[in-house]
């Protein structure tokens, strides 16, 4: 018989018996729902958790220091080849080689400098933290107060909630729009002196500055920006102006030993990449650069095993729901088999082969399966909805910000599908199997 | 008592020996015990007998909706004891047409469609099938009935759209099981003019089990009769 007549045929059968059909497919419904379910909050919170990780800068970024400040974290150095000679310095130089590397997005040094601030003409001691332009849309400054800085050479602040109450104890809100004064120390190169062969042995003066800034935006939490980033500031300002102050540093009197004052180099670079895959073979090229370098892999690692096993286990509760369908699909075709046991002799009576008879039974489960992991799905994802508009209201409650905790991407669509048809043809198979062998002469004489 | 019966025509349907053994229990039934006949191409032939006497279940072997414990059964020399289910699945849908006492037409199924059915299942192409239903309705003279349900037909319109359900295939050989059993006498009569007429205008063989025998030797040129199981006699119609 042809697919099509199959088709019609199989369709006409169930819309016969409409009730318990539905019923059946209903079943089905429920199950592959309870599978949705289940695994859209599996991946929802592993999405929350991947999200605000990657956002977090941990997990895309790498930490380069010259080979003798590396900080290992009390772990094995490198599997890397080592290069042999002194310490690359980490410079102007390196920063562009670094910056030119495949898949690096951005280089920044880390500027952080203790500082004095001029407000209302009172004095607070405090640390400023320079901040990269990415910072606006990776999400380190979400749920911000104000607005983050115009540009990338605004001569603007955001102050830290803690802060900015030493500023203004009652209200630190109302600090957004009114300007400050930065006092800071630049650190000035001298002139070489006259005769010398030496210029490192002129040295670098250290100059009382001030620079005025407008306060844009408060934030309550740390902003994370990465390890060696501009976490644990008080005071965010453009990382392209922090740059361009000059701000003496604390190692400047170590470069000033090693390597002369004509030559800044960085304490550190935080080298961020296109993504978490690609952090191992940067940080590879990196250290045979001559560089340390470090990176959370192995924490993305342990993550993403963990998550998986956390689906794992949700998934099987949600899949117990479609087991107990899957019987209800073998009890309604084998009820189907007695009630049409007359027609399936009259069929084979006509010339239906055994295959036939039990692609008919096939198609019927199939389009149950169909029909019931569709509709399931559906089903699952008003579920999830339901789930996050309740958490939403907790969170709101609690003056916490929205957030979804399930998530239906694409290909669960389809594998529950795919998952819902294979298992009512798995459970058609004995029925099926059972119509095709009936015996046409005793199935003629069935009333 | 003649065990077996034959005629001088060419073949339609052979039977060589052929027994069906059942096993009831510990008894065993022999439904058809040595079995040798031949039908010729274009009879029209009536298996007469009395319940259990094994006409419908020479008439199942015949239609290749049951195997015979031995022997052969030759259709067109193609022998159904060799034949695997497909094979016999195609021989119903291709070779022989059937038609039953209580009809067999299926209830949620229009005229139309019941008489497509084995359209369906020999896979002929749609734009061919509606022509041939018409076709085929029409000589059961039902054409004003072809969206009537089953339930919505009387016993004799009902029997002639299984007729025409068994004939659109266009086989060459018709089996009826007691095809006029569920019919008043008129009725019937209807039923055995058509098949008398189907017989002489389209050539076909038919083999009809009855136990009606006037009815028998009204209509068809030879009678067969049976008894446990075993041919007991046979004879030309006049």
């Amino acid at each position: 018989m042809k697919r099509r007549d199959l088709g019609e045929l199989a369709l006409r059968n169930l819309r016969e018996a409409v009730l318990r059909n539905s019923l059946t497919t209903l079943g089905i419904a429920v199950g592959v729902a309870s599978l949705v379910a289940m695994l859209s909050l599996g991946v929802g919170l592993q999405n929350l958790a991947t999200d605000r990780l990657s956002r977090s800068g941990l997990f895309d970024a790498i930490f380069v220091t010259p080979k003798s400040n590396n900080p290992t974290f009390g772990r094995a150095e490198t599997q890397a080849p080592e290069p042999t000679g002194p310490p690359k310095p980490l410079d102007a130089d390196a920063r562009k080689k670094i910056e030119a590397l495949p898949n690096v997005t951005e280089v920044y040094p880390e500027i952080r400098f203790p500082t004095e601030i001029h407000y209302d003409r009172n004095p607070y001691a405090t640390v400023v933290a320079g901040v990269t332009p990415s910072a606006k849309t990776d999400g380190a400054f979400d749920g911000m107060t104000g607005s983050f800085f115009s540009g990338p050479a605004a001569d603007e602040a955001i102050l830290q909630i803690d802060f900015a109450r030493q500023l203004s104890p009652q209200q630190p809100n109302l600090l957004i729009g009114k300007d400050i004064v930065l006092r800071y120390a630049e650190r000035q190169a001298l002139p070489a002196e006259p005769g010398s062969k030496d210029s490192a042995s002129a040295g670098f003066s250290i100059v009382p500055r001030e620079q005025a800034l407008r306060i844009v935006g408060i934030i309550e939490t740390d902003p994370a920006g990465g390890f060696g980033a501009f976490g644990r500031g008080r005071l965010f300002i453009p990382l392209q102006v922090a740059e361009t102050l000059r701000a003496a540093q604390t190692n400047d009197l170590r470069d000033l030993l090693r390597d002369g004052p004509s030559q800044r180099n960085y304490e550190s670079l935080t080298v961020r990449v296109s993504g978490a895959s690609k952090v191992k073979n940067v940080e590879d090229t990196l250290k045979q650069m001559g560089y340390a370098a470090y990176s959370l892999l192995d924490a993305t690692r342990s993550l993403t095993l963990v998550f998986a096993v956390f689906d794992l286990f949700l998934g099987i509760f949600g899949s117990l729901a479609l087991v107990v369908a899957s019987l209800g699909i073998i009890n309604t075709l084998v009820m189907a088999i007695l009630e049409r046991r007359r027609e399936i002799g009259i069929l084979k009576a006509l010339g239906a082969a055994d295959r036939d008879v039990r692609r008919l039974f096939f198609v019927e489960a199939g389009a149950m399966g169909l029909l019931g992991g569709v509709s399931g799905v559906l089903i699952g994802w008003l579920i999830g909805r339901a789930i996050n508009f309740g958490t939403n209201i907790y969170l709101a409650r609690r003056d916490l910000p929205a957030i979804s905790v399930t998530a239906v991407p694409w290909w669960m669509v389809a594998a529950a599908i795919v998952f819902s048809i294979a298992v009512s043809l798995a459970a058609g198979m004995y029925p099926a199997s059972r119509a095709a062998r009936l015996d046409p002469v005793q199935a003629l004489r069935y009333e | 008592m003649p065990t077996s019966v034959s005629n001088n025509g060419e073949a339609a349907i052979r039977l060589q020996q052929v027994t069906r053994h059942y096993q009831m229990g510990k008894t065993l039934v022999r439904a058809a015990d040595n079995v040798t006949l031949n039908i010729g191409a274009g009879e029209f032939v009536a298996l007469l007998g009395s319940s259990g006497s094994g006409k419908s279940t020479l008439l199942n072997l015949m239609a290749g909706l049951d195997r015979p414990t031995s022997g052969k059964i030759f259709a067109h020399d193609r022998n159904l004891a060799e034949m695997t289910s497909s094979e016999l699945a195609q021989h119903r849908t291709h070779t022989v047409g059937i038609v039953f006492q209580s009809f067999n037409l299926l209830p949620r199924m229009t005229l139309e469609e019941n008489v497509e059915l084995p359209l369906r299942l020999a896979e002929v192409e749609r734009s061919e099938r509606t022509g041939r239903v018409r076709e085929v309705v029409e000589r059961v003279r039902l054409s004003a009935r072809l969206t009537h349900r089953p339930t919505e037909l009387s016993g004799g319109e009902q029997q002639r759209a299984a007729l025409a359900r068994a004939l659109v295939n266009r086989p060459t050989i018709l089996l009826a099981d007691e095809p006029t059993g569920n019919l008043d006498s008129a009725t019937g009569d209807e039923i055995m003019l058509l098949l008398r007429e189907i017989n002489e205008t389209l050539g076909m063989t038919i083999v009809m089990v009855t136990h009606e025998q006037q009815r028998a030797e009204r209509f068809a040129h030879r009678l067969i009769r049976m008894g446990d199981g075993q041919l007991i006699s046979e004879g030309q119609t006049s």
